[in-house]
């Protein structure tokens, strides 16, 4: 699966890092993709022409001054100290200048907040610390999460050409329509970015929020959380595929045909060994980066779950602690996020890893009439 | 000090002795020192932790911290460097220097003075403290936004609102004491539009200090009403709103901002035109844009909430107002640059601080301005571009009008002058760390790159390597500062009462070292 991202993300028509594609993104801000980027960026590069000529005027009297009026070289000072003239100049050119950078401005800003008419909608919710997608009324939504390993983090693995800012499971959009973002989220406050759409908006908890792009270029664009939202605000990556209408339909099929089948597997009978195999994949996406792959957590704020009083108890309590989350703590209610047979799973595989050893299974069945009670 | 103790040993009334004289003095000059020594100890600790976020951040991948401690660095690093550092070191300065501005003997309210002094060490105790606590200190920024800092803050955050609390308390009294003094306590003759600016800007910021300090105490309760009563003013499942807390920061943090560099601007009008040998230019102008600049720091707030998505109308407004501050900002550059043309130009070490400040903070204000431009601002927000503008605003800004002063009136305060050479070679030092550490955090920030991110990716490896190494130079550097100032207190070349050939105002009239009291007999000004 994995793999055959990968693949995609070579073959696709914009490739992300050529040599000097990689100079101009480290020194300024990228144009970008769409045409709103192009007028942030072209405001940007106005402003900075501005403020070099003000800054060259200004330093150019000021080291005039320091090179020629040196009492080292003999500079009698002269006495002025007051001229309305000037004052009054030097008051109303800036002000000028700032009228003439606001009405740009302005028009810019307007168009930005012009989220009407919108082709698609998708809804982003931010969770500490990964991204989930909604498209809404497609029947499809995902989690992305950071796929760059911790052995790379921390050191014990080279670190690959997209290091923190790939995902598990980019947002695919097709190009050239008017896609809306309704951005929220469901714990602290994220901010969702992507510097080639010139999209940044805050992700707040109970409120939706809205932002608008319309991509006119295929390609991977990479982005990241902006908002401090806890450990790992450093380690939520945004990453965007847009591709071209038709392939978009297609990727959109294959995405609820999957979800059908997730569907299914609710009703699976299912083996422990099973269960297990599922869960070991589950527990590293969702819940390792807290208690960690190898189950000893980080005390005191997430806690160990290899021997732990919750794993090594009645299976019912461990499931609802999954499902319901621990009010007051940094543990999440996770039944809204991941499916009746991904909790089944984590529970089963987290009773029967590290030493655990408890032997028991709980079936999605199961964590479906918890859910319900 | 040993110094001022020495000269005073015999005075009718001299200080008690020993650890006493410290803890019950009412002396404006004690006490303006011992804010002095207090900023600094905290400017070395809080630095200290700016090297630990530099270290780790000196390649990719983690190294040295986990980043729920790295995300404690950074909180703690912004806290003691906005509230133990810059602020304390302006109050140091205006007791020192306000009583011997304005032709006083003391401050206004002495003891009211002694306390304000030490409730700090006290609230900044408490405020390390949580580092030791189980759940670490505060990890959520300095700017604490809700809900990261409530419902999900570690147990210490009950330390800190409190200390918060105290540090508050603190500043509203010190604030009430320099309007009293200057209100007061002016000489005859001293019209307020003969002050000179360094009481004129404080005046301003002592205003903006009773403004906020209480906008500031009232979102820490609303915080802790939150954590531990039960409300929701910031839960949205409760029908509260987090963005309300941003907004009522904000209102306090934008003229924060201004508190940490009103004073600053103070001591560039005092120190450029002394090496000028030249009044300072447009007096009145300068007045009236710290004026302004303070009035339109109070309509501003919202730009720091440019992409939490308040409405157009909203942000329009803002981003108008915020660029109309660079209106009287560009005054006072002008007035400082006027002043230097055609004078007669030394570059003394306070005099080459204070250039510095002028360049390097109109370099911040660039970037300020475009900040202000909201579109741009989507692109700019939350990156080290937004790290880069207010270190240059704050570091040559503040830290450096702060070392440009100490440079100035130590010789008035300990009777002796400092090392010139090595003063010199301290500015040197720091103004190329200071480059080093901050100018590379504009490309990355352009480039993409986050701030308070404990990693990042491959493209930002270059300039942040040399961020570090600049932030090495700039630190280490100022372990010098410290020894120049322990150098100069106990001995050196004897200082004269005018101690600089362009000095004016009523503090060179005073012998140096200044007397216990400062004038017992109010001077006359013409």
């Amino acid at each position: 699966m994995m793999s055959r991202r990968r693949a995609i993300a070579v073959a696709s028509p914009v490739p992300f890092v050529s040599a000097s594609a990689s100079a101009a993104w480290e020194l300024n801000m990228t144009p970008g993709v769409t045409e709103v980027s192009q007028s942030v960026y072209s405001l940007h590069m106005t402003i900075f022409w501005i403020c070099v000529i003000i800054g060259i005027v200004v330093f150019g009297v000021m080291f005039w001054s320091i090179f020629n009026h040196r009492k080292s070289k003999g500079a009698k000072p002269a006495q002025f100290h007051e001229s309305t003239t000037v004052e009054i100049i030097w008051t109303v050119i800036p002000f000028l200048i700032l009228i003439g950078m606001a009405i740009p401005a302005t028009g810019t800003l307007v168009k930005m907040y012009d989220a009407s008419e919108a082709d698609m909608d998708i809804k982003i919710t931010g969770y500490q610390w990964k991204w989930r997608y909604e498209y809404l009324n497609q029947d499809v939504n995902f989690f992305s999460n950071l796929a760059t390993s911790q052995d790379q983090i921390y050191n014990r693995d080279d670190k690959g050409e997209h290091y923190l800012l790939e995902v598990d499971e980019p947002l695919v959009l097709p190009i050239n329509q008017k896609i809306r973002f309704l951005v929220t989220s469901a714990d602290v406050i994220h901010s969702w970015w992507v510097p080639s759409l010139a999209v940044k908006r805050d992700a707040i908890p109970g409120y939706v929020r809205e932002a608008w792009t319309v991509i006119k270029e295929p390609g991977i664009y990479r982005g990241q959380c902006a908002e401090l939202c806890g450990k790992d605000h450093g380690f939520m990556p945004v990453v965007v595929k847009a591709v071209p209408q038709e392939e978009y339909q297609e990727w959109l099929l294959a995405k609820q045909e999957l979800a059908r089948q997730e569907y299914e597997l609710k009703n699976k009978q299912w083996t422990m060994e099973e269960l297990v195999a599922r869960g070991e994949k589950s527990y590293a996406s969702n819940c390792a980066v807290c208690h960690q792959a190898n189950g000893a957590g980080l005390p005191p704020t997430f806690p160990a779950l290899a021997g732990s009083g919750i794993v090594k108890g009645p299976v019912e309590k461990h499931a609802e602690v999954v499902l319901h989350g621990v009010s007051g703590t940094a543990m999440q209610a996770f039944g809204a996020q991941l499916s009746e047979v991904d909790i089944a799973a984590i529970v089963t595989y987290e009773r029967n890893a590290w030493g655990n050893k408890m032997g028991d299974m709980i079936t999605p069945q199961q964590v479906a009439e918890l859910k319900n009670k | 000090m040993s110094a001022v103790l020495g000269a005073d040993a015999h005075h009718h009334h001299g200080p008690a002795k020993g650890f006493k004289r410290w803890l019950f003095t009412t002396n404006h000059k004690d006490i303006g020192t011992m804010y002095l020594w207090f900023s600094f100890a905290m400017f070395l600790i809080g630095g200290t932790m700016a090297l630990v976020i530099r270290a780790e951040l000196f390649e990719p991948g983690m190294q040295i911290v986990h980043p729920e401690f790295f995300n404690q660095m950074t909180t703690m690093h912004g806290l003691i460097m906005v509230f133990g550092a810059v602020m304390p070191a302006f109050v140091g300065l205006a007791n020192w220097l306000i009583p011997m501005m304005v032709g006083a003997p003391d401050m206004a309210l002495p003891r009211m003075n002694n306390w304000s002094f030490w409730i700090l060490p006290f609230a900044f105790a408490m405020l390390l403290s949580t580092l030791l606590m189980e759940g670490g200190g505060p990890n959520f920024g300095w700017t604490f936004y809700a809900p990261l800092s409530t419902t999900y803050a570690p147990a210490s955050v009950n330390y800190f609102i409190f200390a918060v609390h105290m540090m508050g308390i603190s500043s509203i009294m010190g604030a009430i004491n320099v309007i009293a003094t200057i209100l007061n306590m002016r000489a005859p003759g001293m019209t307020l539009m003969k002050m000179p600016l360094f009481v004129w800007t404080w005046l301003i910021t002592a205003f903006l200090l009773i403004a906020v300090m209480p906008v500031l105490a009232g979102a820490v309760t609303m915080m802790l009403m939150d954590i531990n009563f039960g409300t929701s003013f910031f839960k949205a499942e409760g029908g509260g709103d987090p963005v309300l807390f941003q907004h009522v920061f904000w209102f306090f943090g934008h003229p924060e901002v201004y508190i940490m560099i009103l004073p600053a601007f103070g001591v560039a009008s005092q120190i450029i035109p002394t090496f000028s040998r030249k009044p300072l230019f447009g007096y009145p102008s300068m007045v009236y844009a710290t004026a302004s600049i303070a009035i339109l720091s109070f309509v501003v707030w919202a730009h720091h909430m440019f992409t939490v998505g308040i409405p157009l109308a909203g942000e329009l407004f803002f981003m108008y107002a915020t660029m109309l501050i660079a209106v009287p900002t560009g005054v006072k550059v002008f007035n400082w640059v006027s002043t230097m043309f055609r004078g007669s130009l030394t570059f003394e070490t306070p005099m080459l601080f204070a250039v510095a400040f002028v360049i390097l903070f109109t370099i911040g204000g660039f970037s300020g301005l475009m900040l202000a431009i909201a579109p741009a601002d989507f692109q700019y927000h939350d990156t080290y571009f937004v790290v880069a503008h207010f270190h240059y605003v704050l570091v040559p800004g503040a830290i450096f009008s702060i070392f440009a002063a100490t440079y100035y009136w130590l010789p008035k305060w300990c009777g002796n002058m400092y090392d010139e050479t090595l003063g010199k070679v301290h500015f040197w030092m720091s103004f190329i760390g200071l480059n080093m550490t901050f100018f590379p955090m504009h490309f990355v920030g352009l480039a993409g790159m986050p701030r308070r991110i404990p990693d990042y990716a491959l493209q930002f490896a270059d300039f942040n390597q040399i961020s570090s190494v600049g932030a090495f130079v700039f630190g280490t550097t100022q372990l010098l500062f410290l020894f120049i100032v322990i150098k100069c207190i106990r001995g050196g070349k004897k200082a004269t009462a005018q101690v600089w050939e362009g000095a004016d105002g009523l503090e060179w009239t005073l012998p140096s070292p200044a007397p216990y009291h400062s004038f017992s007999e109010p001077p006359t000004v013409k």
